[in-house]
């Protein structure tokens, strides 16, 4: 049970899930309207720093330095935070993860845990876990007490509830939350004020907060959370108990590495020089801050991950979303059509393999989920290399099937012709890589499961230009 | 749980699942890493530092690009100038740390200073705002940090105020966000402020002031 929670049970597979999302207009107005500005703003946010190529290399080089040597770093990282008060946890998966969470709030005497926004807790389930040992958790980002009240999915990883329009928030919150006022207009100013009031007193009581952390430095012990809100600062400050889950990726080795991803983050996320607020802390400190942290380490199918060599770079990401606002796909099926957490081309490819052998048919649909335009390539800060993971996925989804089938065949010769980057835009440019597996102009059917993708409509087989420079042209 | 395999492919006995989880996960890591891929050298050939023509006037436009308030005095002026935004504001009762320089604590408004941590959730809840320095400011990014040094007192002061008011010191000020952090300790509690409190997730507008304070103002000492 490696990526137990990572997938969103019963979902259908992304070529039916993509189907109805495809049919649904004001979705894709929403997202199509959400991603442009994003990616815009995005543009203008990095073609202000002059050192951005040199910072992405960098970022890359960090994170594979911690992964190619992460019980180390993890070893490390445990003795300082130990070394300043706090108390570390390790989790194989999802459910012990949760029981960790689940006790240490019954010993600090709560029914109830105020949460920041973390793709961590999201992905093992612990709101549901914690309800089933009676523990209310509440969820303070604005987004995420959206996607909460509404009892939905959410459908980004920055921005969750995009897919809702200011009418649908306002009437979630008339039904949802008893102390808003009657005649609440859809003004977000409005809207926003009451999530303020809303969630205000369950702050100023709350005994347990739980949060994820986007990094946490070995040498130092100190973990980093960036936010906008300020209800990241009101869970991390006020409550007595401080429960943070991380994925043991998320470790780099020391403070200075902060330079790096700092630059990076906010820029490839939010669109800003820098987000509104950004939180370190290390152990406790007496006198500021809660009595109690407990750090706990989770894997949930990270280590099956990190065998892979080819997918392991997938670990490295930050978790900003720049490649869900590039991606031609996900910009017309949204995040719930991809059935996990992790939507997107990031999601196509950390899904399947944080499930690792227990990867269903919904989660290996996923690596067929993507244009292979490169686009996302492109954008990410730590410049994991998406269509190169996505066809090794495919690859092996093929070889597993059928060693000898046509299709593994046509997907071996994908799989060499995206091996090296050189080979691949050649192959690009001669053919067009669809071309491989096209009849006359048109990708009618390709391998299952894409072929119920394409089963619903049919891909232009790129011609003359790439699909990368079309984008590029066109939408870029 | 029960049917749960280890990566190895073993069922864990009974004991295991409670006791050793941090033994196991290592386990899983230096299997996975069977091929040690080796040292990697990182490229640090970004910029560390960087010029700017003047980087207090880079500071002031970066942090009204949030749509913060932003002044620059001389230090002589400094007083004066806390006087007229708290007058500007309405506010008569301010919190303090404990180590705020005697010249910000102007006579026209009630401070209530955090003596031994004394000031209540209650009382900092309802109160007109909180008057603090920092410890660095970033000019390029716009970007205040507070780490709960001199002037600064515990993280709870600057979050639970609807208003906050920051002083920086010319020489607290650093052009690039590398330079900012070589001159923080990584142990202390920091708050990174850039702007006021904001959300951006109904439609993408941005509102400003949603949990932390709503109203960010600057002072900027030149000299
Ligand atoms: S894969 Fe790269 S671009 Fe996508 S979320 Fe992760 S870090 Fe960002």
């Amino acid at each position: 049970m490696a990526g137990r929670g990572v997938t969103w049970l019963g979902t259908p597979t992304f070529p039916k899930a993509a189907r109805t999302a495809l049919a649904d207009p004001q979705l894709r107005a929403n997202l199509r309207n959400a991603t442009t500005t994003i990616r815009g703003k995005r543009a203008d946010a990095v073609a202000e720093l002059p050192d951005w190529e040199p910072l992405r290399r960098a970022g890359e080089a960090i994170k594979d330095q911690v992964l190619g040597d992460l019980d180390t770093y993890l070893e490390r990282l445990e003795a300082a935070v130990t070394a300043r008060g706090g108390i570390v946890h390790w989790a194989r998966d999802a459910d012990e993860a949760n029981e960790i969470v689940l006790r240490l709030t019954r010993e600090a005497g709560a029914e109830e845990v105020v949460k920041v926004k973390s793709m961590a807790t999201a992905e093992i389930g612990l709101n549901e876990a914690l309800a089933e040992g009676g523990v209310r958790a509440v969820e303070t980002d604005l987004a995420e007490l959206i996607v909460q009240l509404g009892e939905d999915r959410p459908s980004h990883i920055l921005v969750p509830a995009i897919h809702r329009n200011r009418a649908e928030i306002r009437e979630i919150f008339r039904r949802e939350m008893p102390d808003v006022p009657e005649d609440i207009t859809d003004e977000p100013k409005e809207l926003a004020e009451a999530a303020r009031r809303h969630l205000r007193q369950k702050f100023l009581t709350a005994k347990v907060a739980v949060s994820g952390a986007n990094f946490a430095v070995a040498d130092s012990g100190s973990i980093v959370v960036v936010e906008s809100e300020g209800n990241g600062r009101m869970c991390l400050t006020l409550p007595e108990t401080l429960i943070t889950v991380m994925g043991i990726e998320k470790v780099v080795p020391t403070w200075s590495d902060l330079e790096v991803f700092l630059q990076l983050l906010p820029r490839s996320s939010t669109a800003e020089r820098m987000n509104p607020y950004t939180s370190i802390w290390t152990g406790v400190t007496p006198g500021d801050g809660p009595k109690n942290f407990h750090l706990v380490l989770l894997d949930n199918g990270r280590t099956d991950t990190l065998a892979d060599e080819v997918g392991r770079q997938a670990l490295r990401c930050i978790r900003c979303s720049a490649c869900l606002n590039v991606c031609p796909v996900y910009e017309r099926t949204g995040g719930a059509a991809y059935g996990s957490v992790y939507p997107g081309p990031i999601g196509a490819i950390l899904t399947p393999q944080l499930l690792g052998e227990d990867v269903d048919k919904q989660a290996r649909s996923l690596p067929y989920a993507s244009s292979l335009c490169g686009a996302c390539f492109e954008v990410c800060p730590v410049r994991i290399d998406i269509p190169e993971v996505l066809v090794h996925l495919r690859a092996q989804a093929v070889e597993a099937k059928n060693k000898t089938s046509p299709e593994a065949v046509a997907m071996s010769a994908l799989a060499w012709a995206m091996g090296d980057a050189r080979r691949w835009a050649a192959t690009q440019r001669i053919a067009g890589i669809g071309r491989l597996l096209s009849r006359g102009g048109r990708i009618s059917s390709l391998p299952w499961p894409g072929s119920k993708w394409t089963s619903s409509r049919d891909l232009p087989a790129p011609p003359k230009e790439t699909f990368r420079a079309w984008w590029r042209r066109t939408r870029g | 749980m029960d049917q749960a395999a280890d990566q190895a492919g073993a069922v864990p006995a009974a004991g295991e699942r409670s006791g050793s989880a941090r033994e196991a996960v290592l386990r899983r890591v230096r299997a996975a890493l069977a091929d040690r891929p080796g040292p990697v050298a990182v490229p640090r050939d970004y910029d560390r530092t960087r010029e700017a023509a003047d980087p207090l006037a880079l500071l002031a436009e970066r942090i009204e690009d949030y749509r913060a308030m932003v002044h620059r005095v001389q230090a002589a002026e400094l007083p004066a100038r806390i006087t007229a935004s708290l007058a500007a504001r309405g506010a008569r009762r301010m919190a303090a740390p404990v180590d705020l320089p005697a010249d910000w604590l102007v006579p026209e408004v009630a401070w209530r200073l955090d003596t031994d941590h004394s000031s209540t959730i209650e009382e900092l809840d309802g109160i007109d705002g909180v008057l603090t320095g920092c410890a660095v400011a970033v000019a390029e990014t716009g970007t205040l940090v507070l780490d709960a040094g001199e002037a600064q007192g515990r993280r709870m002061l600057t979050l639970l105020p609807d208003y906050h008011l920051c002083v920086v010191r010319a020489d607290q000020v650093a052009v690039s966000l590398p330079e900012a952090l070589a001159r923080l300790d990584g142990t202390r509690p920091l708050t990174f402020v850039s702007g006021p409190s904001a959300t951006s997730d109904i439609e993408l507008n941005r509102v400003e002031g949603v949990h932390g304070p709503r109203t960010l103002e600057v002072v900027i000492v030149d000299a």
